[in-house]
């Protein structure tokens, strides 16, 4: 087992620590996960899978709760 | 897909752990079920760190105990939504619905940290404090960022040391309570062990100021934080930071409890001696019974598994041990309650309910949690009200709506039933 991953955010090429979750790799490529309502940039905030605020695109799959996934190598992720 | 267990544990933090431990032991088919990607809840998320503590010995023993025990299938980020009969929970895993039949429930679904509106608290840099503390376990680097720790209760001055360990600057922590309520909680537990983790704490954030009666008043910055203001009630200062580690202590999580129409008295779950609901065959341990930290959760989490088994006598035999460390739990109620100065925490244009961007200004003008959701959606967000209602409630002393299902937005086909399977791009948001 190695002990990164690499997947691309917003098309970018990214390398993270085995484990690290999804919300973790957008703090690392320093983009918020989506704009909310009113256009602010949100981040993950309670990491806890409650507030629903680090909703990205994972691959293909729209509103995931990106403080609750895992990396996996190829993954593909966008912001909102 | 439909799955029988002879108890099902709902919550895979050290109350859940110890119920399905206990339970299993006692022979019963057991199935723990937790919504993370791994067991440990909040306080044993993620990989140990150098530091070798109680926490970490106990979490090691459990972990142990648990992966070694044939009778129990752990069931990973697999979240209960809906209770769709009697004996029956629905829940979601990889998209996909299970629906797990029991003859006993054990509800372990723990707690979530207490969140509290002030201006910018909505900019990305701005975390709870155990939510920042879960980012770096779960890889977040911090080397030489500078944070700045706040908010109420005994989690600060643990995320505070974890921080620093792992190479952020911390540049104070900033407790709402008073030195007077603290210095009479040191007091309380000066011939317990309690009194040595909290004065380890302390030796472990040395070099780093504490504040008591200290609160933060607004977060600045553009796209991201660039500093947090303090205030101690007469003066206010300004700290520049890169991350802001902020929670008002904890709520309990009793969604699921109250979808199973358990009576709830002041916001936490009924229990009788043996952790039995006022509903027949659920049972509830851990925080939604009260907010007491690891060592009451794991008491109860055996007295629910062992009763839950129908091992009786073993269960009473820990009743005594267990009501020792309730009478901690209630110390930790009145120490850390929160002060009158918050409740002026949110602005005007403060926004309350971070799903739909409600504001203050607009939230304040209702009497009530139903009409400010009809009339502004506040609350109305994937949230579903966990993060507002739960300030509101505070902030306005609102009560709760009545739970509806599904208690989290799960994708139509997991609506739709069992036997459905969806794949992954048909997921989306379901607002109730
Ligand atoms: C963010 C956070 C960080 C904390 N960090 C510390 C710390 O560093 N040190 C310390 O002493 N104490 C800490 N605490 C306090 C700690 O929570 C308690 O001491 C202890 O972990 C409580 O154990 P528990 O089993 O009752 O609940 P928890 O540990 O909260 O476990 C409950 C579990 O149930 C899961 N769950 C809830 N609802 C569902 C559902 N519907 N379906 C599936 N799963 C569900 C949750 O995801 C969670 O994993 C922290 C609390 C929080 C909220
Ligand atoms: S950060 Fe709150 S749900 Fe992921």
């Amino acid at each position: 087992m190695t002990d990164t991953v690499r997947l691309t955010v917003n098309g970018r090429a990214l390398t993270v620590p085995a484990g690290a979750t999804v919300a973790v790799a957008l703090a690392i490529a320093g983009a918020a996960c989506r704009t909310s309502v009113s256009g602010e940039p949100r981040a993950a905030f309670c990491a806890m899978g409650i507030c629903f605020e680090c909703r990205a695109i994972v691959d293909g799959g729209p509103h995931q709760r990106t403080c609750q996934i895992v990396c996996r190598d190829g993954m593909e992720v966008r912001t909102e | 897909m439909t799955r029988s267990f002879d108890i099902v544990v709902v919550g895979a933090g050290p109350a859940g752990i110890a119920a399905a431990c206990a339970a299993a032991e006692q022979g019963r088919r057991v199935a723990l079920l937790d919504d993370n990607p791994a067991p440990g809840g909040q306080i044993w998320r993620g990989p140990s760190t150098a530091h070798r503590d109680a926490v970490s010995r106990a979490k090691e023993r459990w972990l142990h105990r648990l992966q070694q025990n044939p009778a129990i299938t752990s069931l990973h980020g697999c979240r209960v939504f809906d209770v769709p009969g009697d004996g029956l929970l629905a829940a979601e895993q990889n998209g996909q619905r299970v629906d797990l039949r029991y003859s006993k429930v054990v509800l372990a679904t723990g707690a979530r940290e207490l969140f509290l509106p002030f201006p910018g608290w909505t900019l990305p840099g701005v975390y709870g404090a155990g939510g920042l503390q879960a980012m770096v376990k779960a890889g977040l680097p911090v080397r030489d960022q500078r944070v700045v720790v706040a908010g109420s209760g005994p989690l600060l001055l643990a995320v505070a040391a974890y921080l620093r360990e792992t190479g952020a600057r911390v540049s104070a922590v900033c407790e709402q309570a008073s030195w007077r309520s603290l210095l009479r909680f040191g007091a309380s537990i000066a011939h317990t062990s309690r009194l040595w983790q909290a004065a380890g704490y302390r030796w472990r954030t040395r070099g780093t100021p504490f504040h008591a009666g200290c609160w933060p008043v607004a977060a600045h910055g553009g796209k991201t934080l660039e500093s947090v203001t303090l205030s101690n009630g007469t003066r206010q200062w300004t700290v520049p930071c890169d991350l802001l580690a902020c929670g008002f202590h904890l709520v309990p999580n009793t969604e699921l409890a109250s979808l199973l129409g358990c009576t709830l008295q002041q916001g936490f779950v009924t229990v009788d001696a043996l952790q039995q609901t006022l509903i027949a065959n659920v049972f509830c341990a851990g925080e939604p019974t009260g907010i007491g930290g690891l060592e009451l959760s794991l008491a109860e989490g055996e007295v629910a598994g062992l009763a839950a088994a129908g091992a009786i006598r073993a269960a009473q035999a820990r009743i005594p041990r267990r009501d020792r460390l309730r009478a901690f739990a209630a110390q930790l109620a009145v120490t850390f309650a929160l002060r009158q100065e918050l409740h002026s925490l949110s602005k005007a244009d403060t926004i309350v309910c971070r799903c739909e961007d409600v504001t203050w200004r607009t939230v304040s003008q209702y009497t009530g949690w139903r009409a400010a959701k009809l009339q502004t959606r506040c609350g109305m967000g994937p949230c579903q009200g966990r993060i507002c209602g739960s300030a509101l409630n505070f902030l306005l002393e609102w009560s709760p709506d009545s739970v509806r299902p599904p208690i989290f937005p799960v994708s139509i086909a997991s609506l739709a039933g069992p036997t459905a399977s969806a794949p992954a791009e048909l997921s989306a948001i379901q607002e109730n």
